[in-house]
């Protein structure tokens, strides 16, 4: 099941290994950027509001032009935060468990097969309820996830990166024929189908945040209290079993947890890519990798990723917007060739 | 074995080879002939050939000449060059699953197509060079950025899903800024599709692969030496990275005025190779057989496309949807065998 053997020279091993009073500064300067980002994400887009506003504004107070755009734009940050938080978190759990350094949501098809699956619904049985959304999305991404781990994982030498990178590239190709396929003949779908597509945050309302955060709190619960058993699926199947873990439990009950967090997060937001690949390299370099510290680190690091993403998005190109998912595929893309030319990528 | 039982024996294969491939052909010229025939009218094979070979035949000049015939030309042409760049970046790369359309070259062409036809409203001959120029750039930066401490193809292939990932959402960007009536031009050239070929689509396209075609044919022995290994293939006197920026930017250059011209027709490049070589067997030239499979794919797929279902189809949905199941199969295969084609 091991994909790349991180031969890691002693130096590093030293590194990997934090003590708590680093992770604990870390943590609080994670926060702090986050709740920087969020005053930041209230204060920019198309009309800039003053700080003095923005303040006013959270307290309550919905008088001026101002603060009116600061309350339009919480639920958006809000939902941004969660959403980055969510897929973060899938990120490093789907990693955590197949072993893979490229793991993510977007790499491995799985929002892929949360995409055929809405875009299925909404034009075969009529689905408008976001409710049926959710539920259509979690489904076809839980399916697209096991198929592309029982096809990458066939063969000698079990699931390496370069087989489940490549089903999960083959299985998203395939997808958006069949996407295409189901869309080409039907305009109205097409156009309210290609704003999902590309991911985004804007049409944020309190209600489809209210939504989602049951499914949110399930699966982030899920990942978090499969943290020991993760930690031990690190260790090698072999070790871990010896050590008394029910392997195939572990794996199963934390994917379910990345699964359910992905097909929320992209059911609401659309298929989002990199967030879930860029952060959880980014945090093991801060707080080690201890999945007990790196998930929550993990989550408050991909909701600020996200949210800035978004404050980016909406500044760059003035009045106009460019949706979160582009952003993050322009900030993930490099991330993931460099992840990749890093690694000594073994020959299929 | 005596050196005459060998030596018979390899001429029973080329004569084999041959026969097949030959047989190939004929399969793309009935393709190619019916769908000249078939379409709202049929016309029979004396009027089609009689249009083609230049008189004026009431009623089947305007539809087969005009019409049918570009359209057949843009399949066959577009088919060739797609299969020939497959097959050369699967051998070259020993991966069945490294064809161009998945490694991200497809994408850069796709991606300055898209802008030229939709930002800039570019010509034809415009939006072809443009594509051909972003794919070489895509080529060129996943080759210097797999290139590091030697040679992997695993890296490279791995770079270009990345690439990939974000010229796609430069695309996405551009659609979503689309008017509506261009964004359901965009998608179906997306999809791929020889809807509306005209004959100044397919002259780029056919030019490019009069010329290359018989480029990366000359260059296929060493294209064989090269599976061995970057070492052997130097020792047995290749010069290896030459030999490989030719194949690289031939099998570049069919594929972006390929793309340019019908769009991305999903999978033909990545189906071509592995069925020609199941067809003429292993160890024989592939190059050849797989441009005839990849032509003689788009035909029939155009075909059944356009006349199956009650909706007409483009193209690169029917290629779409037989290449699943299809690169499912293949993916347990290898991963079975641990083997490439």
């Amino acid at each position: 099941m091991i994909g790349v053997q991180p031969t890691v020279p002693p130096s590093d091993v030293a590194r990997l290994r934090r003590s708590t009073a680093v992770r604990l500064t870390w943590l609080a300067v994670g926060l702090a950027v986050l709740a920087l980002l969020f005053v930041l994400s209230v204060a920019f887009g198309t009309r800039v509001v003053s700080i003095s506003d923005v303040f006013s504004a959270l307290g309550g107070d919905t008088s001026g032009i101002a603060e009116a755009a600061v309350v339009k734009r919480i639920p958006r940050t809000v939902l941004a935060l969660l959403v980055g938080a969510a897929l973060a978190l899938s990120g490093t759990t789907m990693q955590a468990v197949t072993r893979n350094p490229l793991a993510d949501p977007g790499i491995l098809g799985v929002s892929s097969g949360a995409a055929l699956a809405v875009v299925a619904g909404i034009a075969f049985f009529g689905m408008s309820d976001p409710h049926a959304y959710i539920w259509v999305a979690i489904g076809g991404a839980a399916l697209a996830a096991a198929f592309v781990y029982t096809v990458g994982s066939l063969g000698r030498d079990g699931a390496t990166p370069l087989k489940l990178a490549l089903a999960g590239a083959a299985i998203s190709a395939t997808f958006s024929s069949l996407v295409s396929a189901i869309l080409l003949p039907r305009v109205d779908v097409l156009t309210t189908f290609r704003f999902w597509q590309i991911g985004g945050v804007g049409g944020a309302t309190w209600e489809r945040i209210s939504l989602i955060i049951p499914f949110l709190v399930v699966g982030a619960a899920i990942c978090f209290f499969s943290a020991r058993g993760m930690n031990m699926l690190a260790l090698g199947d072999d070790l871990a079993a010896g050590l008394g873990e029910n392997v195939l439990r572990a794996r199963l009950i934390s994917a379910a947890g990345a699964v359910l967090l992905c097909g929320v997060a992209t059911a609401i937001a659309g298929p989002i890519g990199f967030v879930g690949l860029v952060v959880p390299h980014l945090c093991r370099l801060l707080v080690g990798t201890d999945l007990r510290w790196l998930l929550p680190f993990s989550a408050i690091t991909g909701a600020a990723l996200l949210v800035a993403a978004d404050v980016v998005g909406r500044v760059v190109a003035r009045p106009q917007e460019i949706e979160v998912g582009i952003i993050t595929a322009f900030i993930g893309a490099p991330f993931f060739i460099w992840i990749v030319r890093r690694q000594r990528v073994r020959e299929l | 074995m005596s050196t005459e039982t060998l030596i018979a024996g390899r001429r029973a294969r080329v004569r084999r080879r041959s026969l097949l491939t030959g047989g190939l052909a004929v399969a793309v010229l009935v393709a190619f002939l019916t769908s000249l025939m078939v379409g709202n009218t049929f016309y029979g094979l004396d009027k089609v050939i009689r249009v083609i070979l230049g008189e004026t035949v009431p009623g089947a000049s305007f539809t087969v000449g005009d019409l049918r015939l570009p359209r057949a030309s843009l399949g066959l042409v577009t088919g060739l060059c797609f299969g020939v760049a497959g097959v050369t970046f699967q051998t070259m790369l020993r991966n069945p699953l490294a064809s161009p359309d998945i490694i991200g070259i497809s994408s850069g062409a796709s991606a300055a197509a898209v802008i030229g036809l939709i930002v800039f409203s570019l010509s034809e001959t415009a939006v072809s060079l443009l594509a051909l120029l972003a794919a070489l750039l895509t080529a060129g930066a996943i080759y210097l950025l797999a290139n590091r401490r030697g040679f992997a193809g695993t890296r490279l292939i791995l770079i270009g899903i990345g690439v990939a990932a974000m010229l796609d959402s430069l695309v996405s960007y551009v659609l979503s800024r689309a008017a509506s009536w261009d964004l359901q031009m965009a998608m179906q050239w997306l999809t791929g599709s020889l809807n509306g070929a005209t004959w100044s689509g397919v002259m780029p396209v056919a030019i490019a692969c009069v010329v290359l075609v018989p480029v990366l044919l000359l260059h296929e022995r060493h294209l064989g030496v090269l599976r061995m290994g970057d070492d052997s293939a130097a020792s047995l006197g290749v010069r290896v990275q030459r030999t490989r920026i030719v194949l690289i930017v031939g099998a570049v250059a069919l594929l972006a005025f390929a793309t340019a011209a019908s769009g991305p027709i999903a999978f033909v490049a990545f189906m071509a190779g592995p069925i020609a070589a199941r067809i003429v067997g292993p160890g024989a030239s592939l190059t050849l057989p797989s441009g005839l499979i990849g032509a003689l794919l788009v035909l029939v797929a155009d075909l059944v496309g356009q006349f199956a279902f009650d909706n007409r189809y483009p193209v690169g949905v029917i290629t779409g949807v037989l290449g699943a199941p299809y690169l499912v199969y293949l993916l347990i295969r290898s991963n079975r065998t641990g083997s490439s084609i």
